[in-house]
């Protein structure tokens, strides 16, 4: 009747597990009261979960990413913990099964379920505004994406307190990952939870490659959209590129463990080495996917507080497109040491280093922008410049390890994870939480606390170093990754200080949370009125914060790059149209959250191999979506008087704004201009 | 009188969304079509990706039985016939659809089902064959990745079918508007797609096996 699960499935005898399930239920009923006391399921279900706004998707998919992300760094500060304690006769807190499951899930969620919808949350947020549209092009199935998204979030905490999760590392390797030697469910939580949420990440794709090659504003040519508009495009069109090899890697490792198939397993033919090859032909690209839009964040902002126009814009199109095809051509790096030979060595060791020539660009060109500009030290500028330092040297120990001579003796070392780590937060992270802090005001109409985003900038910058710099000197000492007890002592003190790091990121992310509390409670006095509060260049910030429902009342007409300056410049922006016109607007739905429930029972019965219910989710997601195509009413039309009436309002604020100040740089250049 | 002004300016603009100034927001299919075909190239590099496994396999088949012993060549050209056929029935479905002919439409529609179920219950005695001549998909990592690619091509052309029904269903309900041309263009592209990618699968497949 259950397949595989009993009541044995829970960890009863983790005590570790359990005190966390035991604070996620407290928390979770806690949440629920507060959520019912207050009557906020209608105002949540109606204006949230079944919306198809492109921002407040976008804002859900960051939520979402915040709460995974202090779900994986509590993962980071065990392991640790554990390796600062571990050594020669100490054996540390954690038995080594439930080490692996913690490096394994840290790998995951991070990867999966923080950074990639950190992505895809700012993309959605920014881009069709960027482009001055509505919508994006299938609003419905970007809130399906979001919610197949959210039902491999639930199928990964559930791993935490029913059954396990993988020990295998964050790519589950066969023949380790296989059947034979992964016996119990953690692997399939992995398989299932990946394959759900990589659905949504590649409708996504589509949907963003069409929304920006299809509904840029009136004559917005390729060459003039913003920056992260155009990363956001190359890292789209990377993910259509990739995940669908995810997507057969990941199956082809679901029939060896279901069907007794023999791709990946040591017996009858099958080659483990293939799925290697396989998962980094999307795994490569995979980092481009993540790094690219920040890339672009970083751009706007360097842009936007050294008020200047961003330094080498062709440039920095031609290094992203360079970047993104050069993507699929670098994977082998990943393990030289498979023995493939010098010559493939080489070619994939000089490809490596090839790819960092573009990225070496772009970082010229953000050097030239602030060069001479008159660079504002705010907290977006902050990260983009820690960023700049330490992306860098992660970058320098990356074409290090590009040479295969020099690879085959740190392969799979802790200086790897240094390595990797220094890219990954020293450019996604960082990334992000610049973008967080640039783009907020956009989503929510008031700016973040100032003094808690530098805390919490400066903790991030501290702590990295003081976690990963030891990690790179133990690296080439020899230790290698996942170690769960190390028998040197010699290196006991190195991880200490690593531990020490992540306690100072830990304060920075407590200044987060600090931040997002002290800049809600004092929004009054942080309220952006004008709806343009950095003196912004691009077409999001020509409209009001937050952005109405609609985006743009009119669309914008287009004939350069940065439109939105250029109007400042000349006096021609915030210009109130003639008359206002009907807009047509796409209808909320529900049926992505049905079809993303469906989907969490099905990848749940699939983990247990309960086939009824596997049957009955499957079924459920089709239906769902069948019943959706045959619904007609998907549209409506917001009358102009509505229009008009909020716009008047937007308008009523900006002139108040513009009498009692002005736009501190804005005003002097339009008087040379004028 | 406010609700009259609206509504004539609501006529008024209707008109001109026909017009298509506004057509970067309401979808003339041409948004859909582009999405269609990268969707359908994503479904490509699927299909590559099983491809090079097979290319990479065909050889493992650990003492098993190999293509050579297995695959029947006529029996196979007579499905292949099947698909073929009904990518030519989906056609003249389509010329009708484009003449506005709704019941000759529908008749095409349904003589495509019925080519493309055949093709699938082939293609469904010829595994059960398989299986039961001791030749399954767990035997060698030939035969893995051989049902693997030949299995997720008939996955895909059941939910063809299953789609060719929804919109028989929709096209005699609504009959043939936007919505439903939008839909059967996708679904023509969908099957001459899976029609181009089951040539690949028998030549490489069954052809070069059979050699």
């Amino acid at each position: 009747m259950f397949g595989k699960l009993t009541l044995d499935a829970i960890p009863y005898h983790e005590p570790i597990v359990m005190g966390t399930l035991a604070a996620v239920i407290l928390g979770g009923i806690a949440m629920f009261a507060v959520v019912t006391k207050y009557r906020l399921w209608g105002y949540l279900w109606k204006e949230w979960f079944t919306s198809v706004d492109h921002k407040k998707i976008g804002i859900m998919y960051i939520i979402v990413a915040l709460v995974m992300l202090l779900r994986g760094f509590s993962d980071a500060i065990m392991m640790r913990l554990q390796q600062a304690m571990a050594a020669s006769d100490a054996a540390g807190y954690l038995p080594p099964h439930h080490f692996d499951q913690v490096f394994t899930a840290h790998g995951v969620i991070m990867i999966f379920f923080v950074a990639m919808p950190f992505i895809t949350g700012l993309m959605n947020l920014v881009v069709p505004l960027q482009i001055g549209a509505r919508d994006v092009a299938y609003p419905f199935l970007n809130s399906l994406s979001f919610w197949l998204f959210v039902s491999g979030v639930v199928l990964v905490m559930v791993s935490l307190f029913v059954g396990d999760f993988a020990a295998t590392g964050w790519l589950a390797y066969p023949p380790l990952s296989g059947i034979k030697y992964s016996p119990t469910v953690g692997v399939d939580y992995y398989i299932w939870s990946l394959q759900l949420s990589g659905l949504g990440t590649t409708l996504s794709g589509i949907n963003f490659i069409v929304t920006i090659m299809k509904m840029r504003a009136p004559g917005m040519k390729l060459m003039q959209m913003p920056v992260f508009t155009w990363t956001s495009l190359v890292t789209n069109i990377l993910i259509v590129a990739a995940f669908p090899i995810l997507t057969v890697t990941l199956a082809l490792l679901t029939a060896d463990r279901y069907l007794d198939m023999h791709f990946f397993t040591n017996e009858l033919g099958g080659n483990a080495m293939m799925y290697v090859n396989m998962i980094w032909i999307w795994g490569h690209p995979e980092v481009y996917i993540l790094i690219l839009p920040c890339f672009g964040a970083y751009s706007e902002i360097v842009a936007t507080f050294s008020r200047k126009p961003l330094f080498g814009y062709k440039s920095m199109v031609y290094a992203t497109s360079c970047i993104g095809v050069l993507s699929f051509v670098v994977w082998l790096h990943h393990f030289f040491t498979m023995g493939s030979g010098a010559n493939v060595n080489a070619f994939f060791g000089i490809t490596t280093m090839i790819i960092s020539v573009p990225t070496g660009a772009k970082l010229f060109n953000w050097l030239f922008t602030m060069f001479r500009g008159r660079v504002e030290y705010n907290v977006p500028m902050l990260w983009t410049v820690g960023f700049m330092v330490t992306f860098v040297i992660g970058g320098v120990t990356g074409v290090l390890l590009a040479v295969p001579g020099a690879d085959f003796v740190l392969h799979n070392s802790v200086f790897l994870i240094a390595h990797f780590h220094n890219v990954i937060i020293g450019g996604v992270v960082f990334g992000v939480f610049a973008a967080i802090n640039y783009w907020f005001p956009k989503a929510f109409g008031f700016r973040l606390n100032e003094f808690w985003g530098k805390a919490s900038f400066w903790c991030w910058l501290v702590g990295f170093w003081l976690a990963f710099a030891p990690l790179y000197v133990l690296g080439l000492k020899g230790m290698t990754r996942r170690m769960n007890h190390y028998a040197n002592p010699d290196w006991q003190p190195y991880l200490i200080v690593a531990a020490l790091g992540a306690a100072v990121i830990a304060v920075g992310i407590f200044c987060t949370l600090v931040q997002f509390y002290v800049s809600i409670r004092d929004r009054k006095k942080l309220t952006d009125p004008s709806g343009d509060p950095w003196g912004g260049r691009t077409l999001e910030w020509s409209i009001s914060s937050p952005a109405p429902f609609y985006n743009f009342a009119t669309l914008p007409q287009v004939r350069e790059l940065d439109q939105f300056w250029e109007d400042k410049q000349n006096g021609v922006a915030y210009v109130q149209p003639a008359k206002y016109e009907d807009i047509h607007m796409p209808r909320n739905t529900g049926v992505g959250v049905v079809m993303g429930a469906f989907g969490t029972v099905l990848g749940f019965a699939l983990v247990w191999h309960i086939w009824w219910m596997a049957a009955a989710g499957l079924v459920g997601m089709v239906a769902a979506f069948i019943v959706r195509a045959y619904d007609r009413d998907i549209d409506y039309w917001v009358p102009a008087a509505e229009v008009e009436k909020i716009e008047r309002s937007r308008h009523a604020r900006l002139q108040q704004v513009q009498t009692t100040q002005v736009a501190p740089v804005a005003a002097p250049q339009r008087q040379k201009v004028a | 009188m406010g609700s009259t002004a609206v509504r004539v300016a609501h006529g008024a603009l209707d008109d001109v969304h026909g017009g298509g100034v506004d057509h970067h927001h309401h979808d003339d299919g041409s948004k859909t079509l582009l999405g269609f075909w990268i969707y359908l190239m994503s479904d490509c590099l699927i299909f590559s990706g099983l491809f090079a496994t097979f290319a990479v396999l065909a050889n493992s088949t650990a003492g098993g039985p190999t293509g050579k012993e297995l695959f029947e060549l006529p029996y196979v050209l007579g499905e292949t016939m099947l698909l073929l056929v009904s990518s030519v029935t989906f056609g003249m479905a389509m010329l009708n659809m484009h003449a506005g002919r709704k019941g000759r439409l529908l008749a095409w529609l349904a003589v495509t089902f019925v080519f493309g179920a055949g093709f699938i219950g082939m293609e469904v005695y010829e595994f059960a064959k398989l299986v039961h001549e001791g030749a399954g998909p767990s035997t060698s990592a030939f035969l893995s990745s051989y049902f693997t690619l030949v299995g997720t091509h008939g996955l895909h052309v059941t939910c063809g079918l299953i789609w060719l029904v929804v919109m028989m269903d929709m096209v005699r309900r609504h009959g043939l508007d936007d919505a439903n041309r939008r839909r059967l263009s996708c679904l023509s592209l969908f099957w001459h797609f899976l029609d181009i990618v089951w040539i690949c699968v028998f030549t490489f497949v069954y052809l070069r096996g059979a050699i």
